[in-house]
């Protein structure tokens, strides 16, 4: 029992992270219908962010935690401007391929600047360091700040996209991009702003992943990247509350297949998900399924 | 147009196989050419610039002393890049071009291997100083007749690991966790576990994991409900210090022993200072070690470079004094002669432990085990079996 539990624990902190890439994906798929690949790679610099406020500036976590969020958003909405902008016409598979150039430049973009090499984050002290036993259940601060700050900033993306102007516009937008324009609303600044929301939870994800496993890499986005795609299609891709609900399965998924005697499926498990997803119900949990148009 | 271009061909193929025929001779008389091949750019630049660091002083010294009956020993130095393939090219050159007595290098064990085919039809010896694999210096067709290495091999320390836990340690009941994605991970866990049973221990539980993992809470909160005294975690220190790290703040608290993969000042960042308590992992040398040997080594290497030795530096060192003392006792320059001096050596006495060299073409020697205390060095000892 003991054991199940310290497992659901694992599970929820792995899926906090899952769950805030995720939600960036699943926006911005909702918004202009474009997988952004290059989102796991704003999670990377995100991360990368954090370490250098963290190492060479010494802040604390609060002011690293703003500073990489807002360093991500103006990344986010360059990518948008310069890359995908120019293309909102071309056909899909093109703003595919260029995501997928764009991930790879900043890839490589960061290993040529900051080596290939593993990153430590400094060790943490304090309060950040404490652990907590319930039981023989051990919670660590750190597992509580990660979860915390998700819970928070996915209660904030809610709140905005229900009960703000620019949420009601992104909601139009990704319903009936022409019908939104008519209606005055701007699209471009729309899905600037979608991009921007996206890119500064993947910018928290990636600091808060710094803090609790410690090493960070110019690769580190590429996994959870796929992983957070696929929780996002779980959910329904394009819906909200479906890339949070996600996130966690995917999260508790992995650490059961791999709590359980098997952790050399547990990526075979997590990707056999996504197959069967796309095969029973391509909408996802929560999609409706829709008739094409013809 | 077409025949221009033959004529220049031509040309080109004549100047290629007259630049061929006139590399420099096998030398004067009065100096030794020995070969460096090794990685001093790319990947593993450190692995290759460290044990050259050594192997240059202790070439230094040997000249300085008067050199091998009356003869200097210059060392014909090339960097591979870090790429078998251009190992390769350079043991060819080195034989064909600078006639070299023997080659030193390279220092990683794909590296080394591919050289060794060049090195059997030259007939012109060539030793490695870090080269763990086990398939270095023999497989399923025999020993490799030229190849040598001065490091104990990788099943070797899987071997030594499980009776350190056994008999200095006293555990008998062990959970492994290993590095799944690499041969180096798997070939220790193997003997380990072999060695471990059939000493009388149990394997309670084995878990995987594969390189550029990060979570291991999962198999850790798994492995926690076990009745277990100790892990082994063959592996390296990237994956190895979070390993550690999540398994202390789990609560688990057993003792960890690991492989020379943990020796990096990595493992102390990635693990923090906490953590590592109760570690223990083979190596090759220790700088702990008051053998006046090692000693003389230390202070020696600390003059010459203004820094503390690591074990590639003991091992580069170590490697050149092996070939230096082939030559001596071969008595003349010569390549056969080198061979046959180098496979018959007894007692040879280094710094990384005095050793002989076996059928296999492998050290028989001990492996040094070094205690962790607050991520610092704390104890080492010597384990031989």
């Amino acid at each position: 029992m003991d054991k199940l539990l310290q497992q659901i624990v694992n599970g929820i902190t792995l899926g906090s992270i899952y769950a805030l890439i995720a939600l960036g994906y699943t926006m911005v798929y909702g918004i202009i219908r474009l997988i952004n690949f290059a989102h796991c790679d704003i999670y990377m610099i995100g991360a990368y962010v954090g370490y250098f406020c963290m190492t060479f500036l010494k802040l604390g976590l609060v002011p690293s935690l703003l500073i990489a969020m807002l360093v991500c958003t103006i990344l986010g909405v360059l990518i948008e401007r310069i890359a995908y902008r120019p293309l909102r016409n071309a056909a899909r598979i093109s703003v595919l391929i260029t995501a997928i150039g764009v991930s790879l430049f900043l890839e490589y973009g960061t290993m040529f600047f900051v080596k290939a090499n593993v990153r430590t984050y400094p060790e943490v002290t304090g309060i950040l360091a404490q652990r907590f036993k319930v039981g023989n259940i051990v919670i660590s601060m750190q597992q509580i700040i990660l979860v915390g700050i998700t819970i928070l900033l996915m209660a904030l993306l809610q709140f905005i996209v229900k009960r703000t102007r620019l949420g009601k516009a992104m909601r139009a937008v990704s319903m009936d991009r022409d019908a939104a324009q008519l209606m005055g609303i701007d699209v471009n600044s729309t899905v600037s702003f979608t991009f921007a929301l996206g890119s500064a939870l993947a910018g928290a994800a990636g600091i808060l992943v710094g803090i609790y496993y410690n090493t960070i890499n110019p690769l580190m986005g590429v996994v959870p990247g796929l992983k957070a795609f696929i929780a996002a299609v779980f959910g329904g891709i394009g819906i909200i509350p479906g890339a949070m609900i996600g996130g966690y399965f995917i999260g508790a998924v992995e650490v059961m297949v791999s709590g359980y005697g098997g952790s050399m499926f547990r990526d075979a498990v997590v990707f056999g998900i996504l197959i069967l997803i796309l095969i029973i119900k391509p909408s996802g949990l929560l999609g409706k399924n829709t008739r094409e148009k013809v | 147009m077409k025949r221009l271009l033959l004529i220049a061909l031509s040309v080109l193929l004549v100047t290629a196989l007259f630049i061929g025929c006139t590399g420099p001779g096998a030398g004067s008389d009065d100096e030794i050419r020995i070969g460096v091949n090794y990685e001093l750019s790319g990947g593993v630049a450190t692995y290759g610039q460290s044990s050259v660091d050594g192997i240059e002083l202790a070439i230094k010294q040997v000249n300085e002393a008067g050199g091998i009956d009356g003869k200097k020993i210059t060392l014909i130095k090339y960097d591979n890049k870090s790429e078998p393939q251009e190992a390769t090219t350079l043991a060819n050159k080195l034989i064909e071009q600078d006639k070299v007595v023997a080659i030193l290098g390279p220092a990683t064990s794909g590296s080394f291997m591919s050289q060794i085919p060049v090195a059997e039809k030259a007939k012109v010896p060539v030793a490695s100083g870090s080269a763990t694999a086990d398939e270095v210096t023999v497989d399923e067709s025999g020993v490799k007749e030229y190849a040598f290495r001065i490091c104990f091999n990788d099943s070797y320390q899987g071997t030594g690991m499980a009776n350190y836990a056994l008999n200095n340690l006293s555990k008998k009941k062990a959970v492994i966790i290993m590095d799944n994605s690499s041969d180096y991970g798997k070939g220790l866990a193997e003997n380990f576990e072999k060695t471990f049973t059939e000493g009388g221990g149990t394997i309670v539980a084995k878990e995987s994991f594969v390189k550029g993992d990060t979570d291991f809470n999962a198999i850790l909160t798994s492995i926690k409900s076990e009745d277990f005294d100790v892990i082994f975690l063959p592996g390296y220190y990237e994956e190895a210090g979070l390993i550690i790290k999540q398994a202390r703040d789990l609560g688990i608290d057993v003792p960890i022993l690991g492989a020379d993969g943990f020796d990096s000042p990595d493992l102390v960042k990635l693990a923090g200072e906490e953590a590592l308590n109760d570690i223990y992992f083979s190596n090759h040398y220790s700088s702990l070690d008051k053998d006046p040997l090692v000693v003389q080594f230390i202070e020696d290497f600390k003059e010459e470079y203004g820094r503390e030795p690591d074990a590639f530096n003991a091992l580069g060192y170590d490697l050149a004094m092996f070939v230096v003392d082939g030559l001596k006792r071969a008595g003349k320059v010569d390549r056969e002669a080198l061979k046959d001096a180098l496979a018959s050596t007894e007692d040879f006495a280094g710094v990384t432990g005095s050793f002989s060299i076996d059928e296999n073409h492998n050290p028989v020697k001990a492996i040094v085990v070094i205690s962790l205390k607050d991520g610092k060095q704390h104890t080492s000892e010597k384990v031989s079996q």
